[in-house]
């Protein structure tokens, strides 16, 4: 239970944080994949031969879901504050056009512990999982709380999902091939020094109390 | 339940066409029901039961001649009892048979997710297909008439088949075989429903009941059983028969359209992403 930073190296994600993160994505996933196979006639025979058909996958679907939401639970309560919502948020949202097209390497040097990207990522995964889980309980339960709680849940659930998917195809994008270096920090917990000085300045002075442009 | 010759015209869940689809002309089959003529003997209930060989259950008693508050997973065939007490103080008994009204645009079917769990035969009869049913339940809601029943040991739903296997085999539903009145009768929809009419006109002439009308709604697309009552104006007498019985806009517009747009959205991540990283390539930083 511990993280080895090598030389050269600075410590992002500690291991409760990575437990976690992972604890998050083993069940979403299984999820995400059920919800979609009873979405959309079009992916049903494709993908319930994998949870052992249509009626193995609408039975496990909540407990996959129970399980990403305890799990997101936790670490919403683990980043809240590294999450909140600041100005500097809402300034680098006004440069995404910069941050997308790599016009700028570096991000600027505001940037802290995560940019305002990941957090909007997360607070729409909060509000999703939110969305899924009010919507949820009644279409697991729809005897106890009535065909109408039903019939508006299948709306909010589907919106919640796409939500999710479009958003979780950014995070991987983001996470693995867009910007290297980023996802051992999920991993092993470490990043490159220069990784942090290039991605997170603020983040980087704060840590090392070098500074970012140097 | 397997349906001998019947050829189908709709199945749930079904990506693309329906195979051999309009192969074999049939004719529409339909259930009439003259509520005027009913005694509410229960002979269709127990026809019912024994032909699709259902256990018997405990019920409840509430203070009326219902065998039970309403049908069940296993009992799919009830007559609603309902003391009616009009204007002039004189006192009607009203009795319905309850039972899947076969609606030719099902809400149960375009609900369900499950591909084959529910089908629509060529002529009109809705089908329950259990070994394809996933339990989500979602036909519960997608009815608006509240008949598709939930059976929490099996994880399965359940409701009436216009018994499909008889009719596959050239024979009329047991409800209506076994019928001592005559107030049940079973043929294709244009003969019953011209029979409706023609009860209607004498119950309209000879019995005054001014407001006596069919039931087939429109706004289900007519179904494939219908009623006689004498006060077409007020089906909501009749064991709470909705006026205008109506899907969820849940299970037409939103999952017909909005569905499949969503989701095109947001897989178009994907080759946003893949194209991002061969146009613009990743981040990186000297």
């Amino acid at each position: 239970m511990r993280t080895v930073v090598k030389e050269g190296e600075l410590l992002r994600h500690p291991v409760h944080t990575r437990v976690l993160h992972w604890g998050v994505a083993i069940f979403f996933i299984p999820a995400l994949l059920s919800g979609f196979a009873i979405y959309s006639p079009w992916a049903y025979r494709a993908i319930t031969p994998l949870f052992g058909g249509g009626a193995m996958t609408r039975l496990l679907h909540p407990w996959f879901s129970l399980g990403f939401v305890l799990f997101f639970a936790l670490q919403f309560l683990n980043w809240l504050r590294l999450m909140t919502w600041t100005e500097n948020d809402r300034r680098w949202l006004r440069r995404i056009r910069v941050y997308v097209t790599n016009a700028v390497d570096h991000e600027p040097e505001y940037v802290d512990f995560f940019n305002g990207g990941q957090k909007l990522y997360f607070w729409a995964i909060v509000g999703s999982a939110v969305l899924f889980l009010l919507s949820g309980v009644p279409m697991w339960f729809p005897h106890t709380f009535g065909r109408i709680t039903v019939d508006i849940g299948y709306v909010l659930h589907d919106i919640a999902a796409l939500v999710m998917l479009g958003g979780f195809i950014v995070h991987i994008y983001e996470s693995t091939a867009a910007i290297r270096g980023t996802f051992q920090s999920m991993t092993r917990g470490t990043v490159e020094r220069r990784w942090a000085r290039a991605h997170h300045p603020a983040w980087y002075r704060r840590v090392t109390g070098g500074d970012p442009r140097a | 339940m397997p349906a001998g010759a019947l050829q189908i015209k709709a199945i749930s869940g079904h990506p693309g066409s329906v195979p051999g689809r309009g192969v074999q002309r049939e004719e529409d089959v339909c259930k009439y029901i003259d509520v005027t003529t009913c005694i509410g003997c229960k002979a269709c209930e127990v026809a019912c039961v024994e032909w699709n060989d259902m256990p018997f259950q405990q019920t409840s008693f509430d203070n009326t001649y219902q065998t039970m508050p309403s049908t069940a997973w296993n009992y799919w065939n009830l007559i609603k009892f309902h003391e009616h007490q009009r204007s002039d103080g004189t006192l009607m008994w009203l009795m319905r048979k309850d039972q899947c009204m076969h609606c030719e645009d099902p809400g149960c079917l375009r609900a369900c997710p499950a591909d084959g769990a529910i089908v629509q035969y060529t002529n009109g009869i809705v089908d329950f297909q259990q070994e394809n049913c996933i339990g989500c339940q979602y036909c519960v809601s997608g009815c608006p008439f509240d008949i598709p029943k939930f059976n929490s040991e099996t994880k399965k739903v359940y409701k009436c088949t216009l018994c499909s296997d008889r009719v596959g085999q050239g024979l009329e539903p047991a409800c209506i075989k076994a019928c001592p009145t005559g107030c049940l009768r079973f043929g294709t929809k244009a003969d019953m429903r011209a029979l409706a009419d023609t009860r209607v006109q004498q119950l309209r002439e000879h019995s005054g009941f001014a407001n006596a009308g069919v039931y087939d709604p429109p706004s289900v697309g007519g179904t494939h059983v219908i009623y006689v009552l004498h006060d077409a104006t007020q089906p909501e007498l009749y064991g709470g028969l909705p006026a205008r019985p109506e899907i969820a806009v849940t299970y037409t517009l939103w999952k017909r359209a909005a569905k499949p747009i969503g989701l095109l959205l947001a897989l178009l991540a994907a080759p946003v992403a893949f194209f991002h990283y061969i146009t613009e390539g990743p981040k990186e930083p000297e």
